[in-house]
């Protein structure tokens, strides 16, 4: 089990904030050649990110690199760079079928092979930023079992959908959210909700953040590291929650340990997705 | 690989190095560098760039160099990045320069 609280975007042109990033602890870190980076500078930060990759600044930090998208002359170089560098997830951006994830996967199995990575060693996320892209969310987000993650991306999904970003419970991200979640959920991989972009209103970000909670998502993708402390504030759970948690597990423990099939707490029956359940509350509140 | 032309690469921001690659008679590396913290770090990042250069099989080059601090890896791809424009490469081969 692995928490996909925060994914922090870096631009990876910006040789500071790849230098000194780590030092905010996010979950994962996403180095962006695409939309961060200008067209005169795709080469020098592919440089730049390969080289941080193999420093391994950012040990015990979720790598991702989201490349250029497919319909670029950029995404092949990226990807060499990239899975050469031995980063851990490739963030397709822009992602509408299947055959987007499949085109990918292919050059990557065949990086792999040349480089000497185990085959499958590299992992997917792909991110949904338009109609058509909701809409195909569970055959892509169950395609590959290099698939470990799903993104909604609000901006140019709102501008796909003829809409823009209202305030309060955001109804126009409602379905997409709703869908891409259950996409994830059905294949058994983490979603992260969208990013917020304005980074001087905490209220609007924490608002924000309550409706991924409670729908259900692992996490956002963030912009900006002052936004990573607040995400796991809002994600930790209770006293109560984590003091609930260590008892599902005691009990769970016990009832292994007696070797009895059924595992009860207080005269309830325990079925294995509260135990699951009770691991994720213990971790993130170790990770709090 | 050889130098064609003049090649920059980096800024001058906190944390980055500017790197400036150029043509130079011979098969020497003229290395010119200005560091925040050269009294500290100035060999050792002498001996990055001329290893480097050397791993990308550059000689005859005048390298001008304006430190801000950066790590090993931020020096490393921007001599790496100059040297490539400089050679009018567009295409990098990652596993020469791993």
């Amino acid at each position: 089990m692995r928490l996909r609280r925060s994914m922090m975007f870096i631009p990876g042109d910006s040789a500071g904030m790849l230098s000194n990033s780590y030092i905010y602890r996010p979950d994962s870190v996403m180095f962006d050649l695409e939309d961060a980076v200008s067209l005169a500078e795709k080469d020098t930060a592919r440089l730049l990110v390969f080289n941080t990759l193999k420093a391994n600044l950012y040990g015990g930090i979720e790598t991702v690199v989201r490349i250029n998208g497919v319909e670029t002359p950029f995404w092949e170089d990226d990807l060499d760079m990239a899975v050469r560098g031995g980063v851990e997830v490739i963030r397709l951006p822009k992602t509408e079928s299947v055959a987007d994830v499949k085109e990918i996967e292919n050059r990557i199995e065949n990086i792999e092979k040349s480089c000497g990575r185990p085959i499958g060693d590299t992992k997917i996320m792909a991110a949904i930023e338009s109609a058509c892209g909701v809409v195909n969310a569970v055959s892509i987000a169950s395609c590959t079992p290099r698939m470990i993650a799903i993104a909604l991306a609000g901006f140019d999904y709102l501008v796909d959908m003829q809409t823009s970003r209202s305030s309060g419970s955001e109804p126009e991200l409602f379905y997409a959210r709703a869908a891409v979640l259950h996409a994830a959920r059905a294949a058994k991989i983490d979603a992260f909700d969208v990013a917020y972009g304005n980074v001087n209103d905490e209220e609007g970000f924490l608002r924000e953040v309550a409706i991924a909670k409670n729908l259900g998502f692992n996490g956002k993708s963030l912009i900006h590291p002052r936004q990573i402390e607040l995400l796991h504030k809002a994600y930790a759970p209770t006293t109560g929650e984590v003091d609930h948690a260590r008892k599902v597990i005691q009990a769970a423990k016990d009832a292994e340990e007696k070797n009895l099939g059924v595992v009860s707490l207080d005269g309830k029956m325990i079925d294995p997705p509260v135990i699951h359940e009770a691991q994720r509350v213990i971790l993130l509140s170790d990770h709090s | 690989m050889k130098i064609k032309q003049r090649g920059i690469a980096g800024t001058l921001e906190s944390s980055d190095i500017l790197v400036v690659v150029s043509p130079d008679d011979g098969n020497e590396v003229q290395l010119m560098l200005q560091s925040k913290v050269e009294k500290q770090y100035g060999a050792a990042i002498r001996q990055l760039v001329t290893e480097t250069l050397e791993k990308l099989g550059v000689t005859g080059v005048a390298v001008d160099v304006k430190d801000q601090g950066a790590l090993d890896c931020v020096i490393r791809a921007r001599v790496q990045a100059a040297v490539f424009r400089a050679a009018g490469e567009n295409k990098v081969n990652f596993e020469v320069v791993s």
